[in-house]
């Protein structure tokens, strides 16, 4: 893997002036404190990763879904990191580098809320001011998330621009890094941004498939033939293939948010999904080339998801590479079938999975599932590890209207929800 | 024209438009309402959907001039209808120059750029760094690169935008975003000091509201002023008002008049330069 910011034609540093100095400070942070552990900072990020965040958590063979789909399934279960999503990997890294680097204020942005309540987390710990960009429409689909930051003491910010989602809360944390660039650190949320973000939070996140890989050895005794793991900028879809990159027997599957179908109108500037990977093409978004979802000027189109944590018009570079060399193969699931799926891991497992971790088995039940339909691309093997990248507590609200307004078959009757609300 | 000679002739006044900003016809009219104010070079904004280094004013100017229907060739067209003298430069992100035409790269947009008359860019999210494939394509055409130069660019940094950089530099006057202001802020100075040894002009821009505004950045050493924001506020006054296109016109080219009458008051005020008499 390259540290010079490049992924094949991907990556690179595409931002304002005005931030380079600070991007160049951080890289040479991320050289001496992460690829080198000056100061001992990962033995201490380790070590608050296990007693803050829960860590390790576990590998955890799921019958029923091994039995419905004619293989071993093993989940690895990132909902039970605190917070509940594997996001904290990342956010209480980047925080702490940023106290290791001498900065005082925190800025991050959000679109499901997840990145921001672990920032939010974070900061609390480590005693660090925060204020957090979250897009209008997000804020009203995850409430939860927000008092969850307020609660733990930051700030959130409304984006009112555009459609107010992920992309506009980037751009606007951007702007806000650009005017504070000398004593605020920006935690991007994602394996995007300008280099060194991309490399940075994989390094972050890969203690997923550090753990997963010693864990299936342990208790199955070999390699895994399949990591499924669903795919919006791409941080917990990085984290759980990493470690597997050089595996070269094992496939790696980034599941996009197909959202309601993959037609693109360009007229209007709007892809009804957040397949940027599937149906995206090269470009530069938020400081780094990669796959984007845009129109034929160059335009970047809104995107859509149930899921708001999926919802964004890029990913992250490293991952299109992966994509484009044939490493992993992208495939995407759209937003019925994620609701379904969300309702069927709730029922056969016990765990009530957050929308943007339900594309991933939407994605195992299109394949393996009894109405699977027979394709090339998808030959899963006999054992597979899916991403459990996090809990659905969040998305109750959301995913109770969704699945009210769509009729999804093995739902219970949502009646008796809607009725209370 | 080119750039560097719109600086011959005292301070170099350059305002900033988004093109097609409300709408086609208002928006050359107003863009020729510059020229007639005293514009020496017209930065012209290609708007893009993601424009990460403006603040509000011109995050709203690019959404009303997308609504409109603005494109890449709808902008060619815009420069191609224009009736004005003074030297274009285009201002857009990178995505857009890196998308048009038929395969990925700089080069077409570059080459159309020239043939409609454009004299150069400046592209606020494309560092030194990654500039190299667009500086070939402008040295190919012969248009210059304006590189922004921030308050934290420092050394190293600073001789390698410098080294790119053709036209005028571009000084950023404060951190942050696009966005009117009233002080002088001393970054501007400082960034002017740093700027010093270099021998080419050095427009000042961010935050430049006013004549004696204007005024005050010359006098501290600034061979140009650039000015955005202040001019769409007015774009957006009117629009909001539904005021007509004429009115508009001639309240933009009112603030025009009072900032290049201010740059060139600071520039009178100015002690002699040592190397530039």
């Amino acid at each position: 893997m390259s540290v010079d910011g490049t992924f094949g034609d991907y990556g690179g540093q595409y931002v304002p002036e005005a931030l380079m100095p600070a991007i160049e400070e951080l890289n040479d942070a991320y050289e001496r404190y992460v690829l080198n552990n000056e100061g001992g900072f990962m033995d201490d990020f380790r070590e608050r990763l296990r007693d803050f965040g829960g860590r390790p958590t576990p590998l955890q063979r799921a019958g029923r879904l091994s039995e419905r789909y004619d293989c071993e399934v093993y989940l690895k279960r990132e909902d039970l990191v605190h917070g509940g999503a594997h996001k904290l990997n990342n956010a209480l890294g980047q925080v702490l580098l940023a106290k290791y680097m001498g900065k005082e204020r925190i800025v991050a942005e959000t679109g499901a809320g997840q990145h921001g309540t672990a920032t939010a987390m974070a900061c609390a710990h480590l005693d660090m001011p925060c204020e957090i960009y979250m897009g209008e429409r997000d804020i009203n689909r995850q409430r939860p998330n927000v008092f969850r930051m307020k609660l733990n003491g930051s700030e959130v910010n409304p984006v009112t621009v555009g459609r107010g989602t992920l992309k506009e809360a980037i751009s606007e944390t951007m702007r806000d890094w650009a005017t504070n660039v000398e004593d605020t650190h920006y935690v991007i949320g994602s394996v995007v941004g300008p280099h060194p973000f991309p490399s940075m939070v994989r390094d972050f996140q890969s203690v997923i498939s550090e753990e997963a890989r010693t864990q299936v050895r342990e208790q199955v005794g070999r390699l895994p033939d399949a990591v499924i793991a669903c795919a919006g900028g791409g941080s917990n879809t990085m984290g759980a293939f990493a470690a597997f990159v050089p595996d070269d027997e094992t496939r790696l599957y980034a599941v996009e948010a197909g959202g309601s179908t993959l037609e693109v109108d360009s007229e209007a500037g709007v892809a009804p999904n957040s397949a940027s990977l599937t149906t995206g093409s090269e470009g530069i978004l938020h400081g780094a080339r990669t796959r984007l979802l845009q129109d034929d000027d160059g335009q970047i189109m809104e995107s859509h998801s149930v899921s708001s944590g999926l919802d964004y018009a890029g990913v992250g570079p490293e991952l299109a590479h992966l994509v484009d060399t044939g490493r992993a193969t992208a495939v995407n699931v759209g937003d019925d079938e994620a609701l379904t799926a969300f309702h069927r891991l709730s029922q056969l497992e016990g765990i009530i999975p957050a929308l943007e971790t339900a594309h991933a088995f939407g994605y195992l039940e299109q394949v393996a599932g009894p109405d699977a339909t027979e394709s090339a691309d998808a030959d899963l093997g006999e054992l597979v590890v899916v991403n459990v990248s996090g809990r659905g507590d969040k998305d109750l609200e959301s995913a109770i209207e969704e699945t009210y307004e769509r009729d999804i078959d093995i739902a219970p009757n949502m009646d008796e929800f809607t009725g209370g609300l | 024209m080119s750039l560097e000679d719109a600086f011959a002739d005292g301070p170099a006044f350059i305002p900033y438009l988004a093109a097609g900003d409300p709408g086609y016809e208002s928006s050359l009219a107003y863009v020729e309402a510059l020229e007639r104010g005293g514009a020496d070079i017209i930065e012209l904004g290609l708007p893009f959907s993601e424009p990460v280094a403006e603040g509000p004013t011109i995050q709203n100017a690019v959404v009303r001039s997308l609504e409109n229907g603005m494109t890449p060739p709808r902008f060619f067209e815009f420069v191609e209808d224009l009736d004005v003298s003074v030297p274009l430069v285009c201002m857009t992100y990178y995505n857009l120059i890196y998308r048009y035409g038929d395969d990925p790269g700089p080069r077409p947009f570059v080459e159309k750029a020239a043939a409609v008359g454009i004299e150069g860019f400046v592209v606020p999210d494309l560092p030194a760094e990654e500039a190299d494939p667009l500086r070939e394509a402008c040295d190919e055409f012969g248009l210059d690169l304006v590189f922004i130069v921030a308050p934290t660019t420092r050394g190293e940094r600073l001789d390698r935008i410098m080294e790119q950089v053709s036209g005028y530099v571009y000084v950023q006057a404060r951190l942050g975003t696009t966005g009117a202001q009233t002080s002088v802020s001393d970054q501007t100075s400082s960034s002017l000091d740093r700027l010093g040894e270099y021998d080419v002009p050095k427009a000042v821009g961010f935050g430049i509201s006013s004549g004696d505004h204007a005024e005050r950045i010359v006098r501290s050493g600034a061979d140009g002023i650039i000015v955005g924001s202040a001019l769409v506020d007015i774009v957006a006054t009117g629009y909001e008002h539904g005021d007509d296109a004429e009115t508009v016109a001639d309240r933009i080219e009112t603030l025009a008049r009072e900032l290049d009458e201010g740059a060139r008051a600071g520039a009178s005020q100015r002690p002699p330069h040592p190397e530039r008499t």
